[in-house]
């Protein structure tokens, strides 16, 4: 077995990890990214329809050119190794396997090289890896249909959407001609179009809420440009055929009934199912890594650092984003915070970040009042002109009318030492347990 | 006096706009955030544009396909024919990313470009 260490790595050589190992090598630490593919990139390479990066490049970019971009601004630099087509079949924590609580960590950081992480690879066989740091930035992955649970037979032609969406743009496959797509996310609304675009006849878009879920943008230039009908309050109640997809049977929901006297069917060979993604945190629940119900991610410290100490967390693995932007600007982030950590720097004093009234997470889970804080918050409502307020025991430290708010699009906010001076001057008194910072939407 | 609704498609804000045209050959765009939403307003009501991305066949056995795209909105009508001209190429590799596909498709002003280098 090879042996190889050091000071860091980074699990997944998607958009997350490429910024976060750019930030690690970019500040002179040794560096490996193990990516499972042949390519580094992650789903942006699949992704060929443009959108990405105004926020971060300020112009709009495909999946592939953002891609590209993020490649050439990392693999020159010194101290960087990449590993692909290679995999990860376990990390270890640091003691054997038995990660210390991290939430109360104010221990220095180790410097043994206590995390090993094995790999495997065609070319090389099993390779353990030790370091000091980890980032886990593996992404997520789709939800399939045993997590929607559609009764019916199990014939080919069911497929995630963004499986079939590698088909069709990496591998050159058209998985079907006449296609259902299930859940109406960016990425089924997306497929509606390649499909068409391919040949294919899309024959409706089946949405459980009221509302679509995605962009309104993507229904009017994926669906209305192709006179697709989008049936919302719709479900998929059964899947026929016994060797391939022969049709689906369609329910609408009345009032939270399901109407099945109102029930029609649509024949088709494929059906597609864009029903949410979930960080894939297989590994990290194997190192022993504490996960966050809300967010299917870790729980991590205002340096994202999660339980296990030295194992940090970035990009979709800790959450799902909406945006690549936003991924790339938490990733290079989370790489300085692993920088400081190498160094050796005092963990400053953290408190706890609570989910106030309408706000399903807020992220990160602690919070350092000496530094600037960059909070990614998700809400549980539909609002327009909706109040942000952060406060610590009744104190506001901030305020901001936002113009409207919805479940599918992250809320970003800022809070350095300035908003936390005076607000933060009961803890001097024995108060740090009321340095609870809540967040809350009204 | 002719008013439509429509979302703006430029960014992922999704503005809604207003477009109405009077008198005849005057149009007025509202409820955009921007300049691009009026531009967007206008060439919809008069000649919808859209950008195109796809994927062309490589004669390479490791990049099977690469991904292309416009590089401004093509007027509609001529989105089904640049497509079935892409389904028939096969484009010899390397190419550089940004590199032009195909220049001027149908005389639209707007070229074909690779949105990724492969070997």
């Amino acid at each position: 077995m090879k042996k190889r260490s050091y000071d860091s790595i980074v699990i997944g050589g998607g958009s997350a990890g490429l910024a976060a190992a750019a930030e690690i090598a970019g500040r002179g630490y040794h560096v490996a990214v193990i990516e499972r593919e042949l390519t580094l990139g992650g789903i942006l390479n699949q992704c060929i329809h443009n959108g990405f990066g105004l926020h971060y490049f300020k112009e709009e970019l495909t999946g592939p050119e953002y891609a590209e971009r993020m490649i050439d601004m990392t693999a020159h630099l010194p101290g960087i190794d990449f590993f692909l087509d290679s995999a990860v079949l376990e990390v270890k924590g640091p003691r054997g396997g038995e990660p210390r609580s991290g939430a109360e960590n104010a221990e220095g950081p180790l410097h043994n090289g206590g995390l090993v992480v094995y790999g495997i690879s065609k070319h090389e066989g099993i390779t353990e890896f030790t370091a000091s740091s980890i980032v886990l930035a593996m992404g997520c992955r789709e939800r399939n249909r045993g997590n929607i649970g559609i009764p019916g037979t199990r014939p080919a032609g069911v497929f995630t959407a963004g499986l079939a969406q590698r088909l069709v743009n990496i591998d050159g496959y058209v998985p079907g001609k006449d296609v259902v797509i299930v859940g109406s996310g960016d990425i089924g609304l997306i497929m509606a179009r390649r499909m068409t675009w391919v040949g294919a006849r899309v024959h409706g878009v089946v949405e459980i809420q009221p509302y679509p879920s995605g962009l309104t943008r993507n229904i009017a230039q994926c669906l209305n440009d192709f006179n697709i009908p989008l049936y919302l309050s719709h479900v998929v109640s059964e899947i026929h055929g016994s060797r391939r997809v022969e049709g689906v049977t369609i329910m609408p929901i009345e009032d939270r009934h399901e109407q099945s006297a109102k029930s029609f069917r649509l024949d088709c060979d494929t059906l597609l199912l864009s029903v949410g993604l979930v960080p894939d945190n297989e590994l990290s629940r194997r190192l022993g890594v504490v996960l966050n119900p809300e967010t299917g991610g870790p729980y991590v410290d205002a340096s994202l650092m999660t339980s296990v100490p030295g194992v940090f967390a970035c990009g979709n693995v800790l959450h799902v984003h909406d945006l690549v932007d936003w991924v790339t600007e938490e990733s290079t982030r989370c790489g300085g915070n692993v920088c400081d950590y190498l160094a050796g720097g005092k963990t400053p004093w953290q408190g706890a970040v609570a989910a106030g009234a309408n706000v399903k997470y807020v992220l990160p889970n602690r919070y350092a009042p000496s530094r600037k804080n960059v909070f990614y918050l998700r809400t549980l409502v539909v609002k327009n002109r909706a109040l942000l307020r952060a406060t610590i025991g009744g104190r506001t430290l901030l305020e901001r009318r936002l113009p409207h708010v919805q479940p599918s699009e992250m809320v970003t906010f800022t809070l350095g030492p300035d908003a936390f001076n005076g607000a933060h001057g009961t803890a001097g008194q024995g108060g740090l347990a009321d340095g609870r910072l809540e967040v809350s939407i009204e | 006096m002719a008013a439509r609704s429509l979302v703006c498609i430029s960014c992922p804000i999704g503005c809604r706009l207003t477009v109405t045209e009077d008198p005849p050959g005057t149009i007025t765009v509202t409820g955009n955030q921007c300049a691009r939403g009026e531009v967007y307003g206008r060439e919809e009501m008069l000649a919808p544009k859209r950008v195109v991305t796809a994927t062309v066949l490589t004669d390479s056995g490791e990049v099977r396909r690469l991904p292309v795209k416009t590089t401004a909105p093509l007027p509609k009508e001529l989105i089904n024919g640049l497509l079935s001209a892409l389904y028939r190429m096969r484009l010899p590799l390397p190419v550089r990313c940004g590199q032009v596909i195909l220049h001027d498709v149908e005389g639209s002003g707007v070229d074909l470009v690779a949105t990724r280098s492969a070997e």
